[in-house]
């Protein structure tokens, strides 16, 4: 337990960063946790080059949901849409640093896929449990964009 | 502890003997027995259906009403005696009243389905309330949108409790059904079922009644209850997954076609047709869930032994301890009535600045099992507003001491969080 609410974990849940709403944004998007019905906002702003320029993100959550994207944010800005999609979930559970249970990668991962939804403008589909429908693989649907 | 309720008490149970009949208690978990507080998602399993479903299969499995010899013989004499004692259980007139299904979700759907798409039409009104369980919207949703149907939902009211007037209010737009929950999965809220009941029939509505939270915890008689379809599943009541019961008048079920179609449920099939077997065979087709029906019975035998009454007492007792001692924590918010008789679990509650994921994870570490979530509930999750909630509830093996462990569990979570 120590481990899963280590002090890092926990500052970033009292005290997360980004967190708030970005007028007027390139990409957004919003999703829910359905093991819990936790939802988040993400809102990203594009630079010239089309690269993340500012990101934020709201909503209600556990430590996990909300630490996880609050890190995840942190190691956003300079990123093309291409990169936010290629980002795989070991760079969040690197980022989070712990062991996270199967029933809590749903937590990990939600902030991560909403981030990828945003930047595909569509519901990124994937298996949070399995390697399966990673949207990491939907880099080819980037032409449609 | 005060007595809760003016009546005659039931003879207590001796919770240490039940506990001894349900094996899955003697578990560790994170090196401490588990204070299983999560039996409103599924209960554990009692040795008697544990037992009962070992002898079948290794016994008597055969299929059932296909053979005449002996090992049909035996399953259907068994399946078909489960069905005589789920009836007797629940206080129905005539077996055949009873139709196994999987759980109380796909009695509903079944009702909405063979039921529901003969009967209503649109511009006609199907009356919900605000603390139904998916399993008791979802279908009706789906029904609505093929009929064109409207759903309306009776509030509930800031203590948990249905508002009544505006339920009536809502009854005079009438509906062709009222869908109603006996004891809410979050609130452990009792519904006035008999009155409801009442109150539909004279609006000239039907009522169905999910009985999934209440099964386990209430005597049941449908005669007094009053409802024409009542749902039940096994898993929540000591009993296999995979096994429920509808109940529904036989005049009304005779009335509605069937719901899935298949082996066991026609009466004659040629290549022009088929025409379908009387009730309850009509609703069951293919090869049942034999040995889970078996199982669900032993379970209902079990709680008859130990007398419904006090398993009602129990669960009153230890939702009033529950709620005497969560009334401690600074900062924790209990969702439901109030302290009283009739207030049965589960009891739901948030602890500001500790998310209930994380509330029932570090309860698990404590070997405490709680469930965190919106329970399957989400519309009522929006009246209270919130996005989840922890969640204790109990069953007929629920001590003090648990209790006392999932406050102590709160205590360690409190400080984790530096609260």
């Amino acid at each position: 337990m120590d481990e899963l609410y280590r002090d890092q974990i926990l500052e970033h849940y009292k005290r997360p960063h980004n967190f708030g709403h970005l007028e007027h944004p390139d990409l957004e998007f919003e999703d829910t946790n359905p093991f819990c019905g936790d939802e988040q906002h993400v809102t990203i702003k594009l630079d010239g080059d089309d690269k993340v320029a500012a990101v934020a993100f709201e909503g209600k959550g556990c430590a996990i949901s909300t630490a996880a994207t609050s890190l995840l944010t942190d190691e956003l800005v300079g990123m093309s849409r291409e990169e936010l999609l290629r980002l795989p979930k070991d760079f969040v559970l690197e980022l989070l640093g712990i062991e996270i249970s199967a029933t809590r990668m749903k937590c990990a991962m939600l902030g991560l896929k909403i981030v990828k939804s945003a930047s595909l403008g569509k519901p990124a589909e994937w298996e949070d449990e399995g390697e399966a429908g990673d949207p990491s693989e939907a880099v080819a649907d980037l032409g449609q964009l | 502890m005060e007595p809760v309720t003016a009546k005659s008490p039931a003879a207590p149970l001796d919770v240490e003997k039940i506990r001894s009949a349900f094996p899955a208690l003697e578990r560790e978990v994170h090196g401490q027995p588990v204070a299983y507080l999560d039996s409103g998602a599924s209960s554990q399993r009692v040795l008697a259906s544990i037992q009962s479903v070992d002898r079948y299969e290794r016994r008597h499995h055969s299929n059932v009403h296909r053979g005449s010899h002996t090992l049909s013989a035996e399953a259907t004499e068994a399946y078909e005696g489960a069905r005589a004692t789920v009836a007797d259980h629940i206080g129905a007139a005539d077996r055949r009243e009873v139709v196994f299904v999987r759980n109380a979700t796909e009695a509903i759907n079944l009702v909405a389905r063979a039921w529901g798409d003969a009967n209503v039409g649109a511009g006609d009104r199907i009356l919900l309330t605000e603390m139904e369980h998916h399993s008791n919207i979802v279908p009706w949703q789906q029904m609505a949108e093929r009929a064109g149907a409207e759903i309306d939902w009776a509030p509930v009211d800031d203590d948990g409790l249905l508002d009544m007037d505006a339920f009536a209010a809502l009854l005079a737009r009438g509906p062709k059904l009222v869908a109603v929950t006996h004891v809410s999965n979050v609130l452990g809220t009792e519904n006035p079922i008999a009155e409801i009941a009442r109150l539909a029939h004279d609006a000239g509505a039907l009522v169905l009644c999910d009985g999934a939270q209440a099964a386990p915890k209430l005597p049941l008689d449908m005669a007094e209850l009053g409802v024409d379809f009542y749902a039940i599943t096994g898993h929540k009541l000591y009993a296999p997954t995979g096994i429920g019961a509808l109940w529904t008048k036989l005049d009304l079920l005779r009335s509605m076609p069937p719901f899935l179609g298949g082996g066991s449920m026609i009466r004659k099939v040629t290549k022009e047709g088929t025409t379908y077997a009387d009730p309850p065979a009509r609703f069951e087709a293919g090869t049942p869930a034999i040995a889970q029906a078996i199982g669900m019975a032993s379970a209902m035998r079990w709680l008859d032994m130990v007398g419904m009454d006090a398993v009602r007492e129990h669960e009153e007792q230890i939702a009033d301890y529950a709620l005497e001692r969560v009334a401690e924590v600074p900062g924790l918010r209990v969702f439901g009535p109030p302290r009283g008789p009739g207030r049965l679990g589960p009891v739901s509650f948030e602890i500001e600045g500790i998310h209930a994921h994380d509330v029932s994870e570090i309860l698990d570490r404590h070997g405490v099992a709680v469930r965190a979530g919106h329970h399957c509930a989400q519309p009522l999750m929006d009246r209270l507003e919130i996005a989840a909630t922890a969640r204790a509830s109990f069953g007929v093996y629920t001590t003090t001491e648990e209790i006392d462990r999932l406050l102590d569990g709160l205590e360690d979570a409190r400080k984790v969080f530096g609260i």
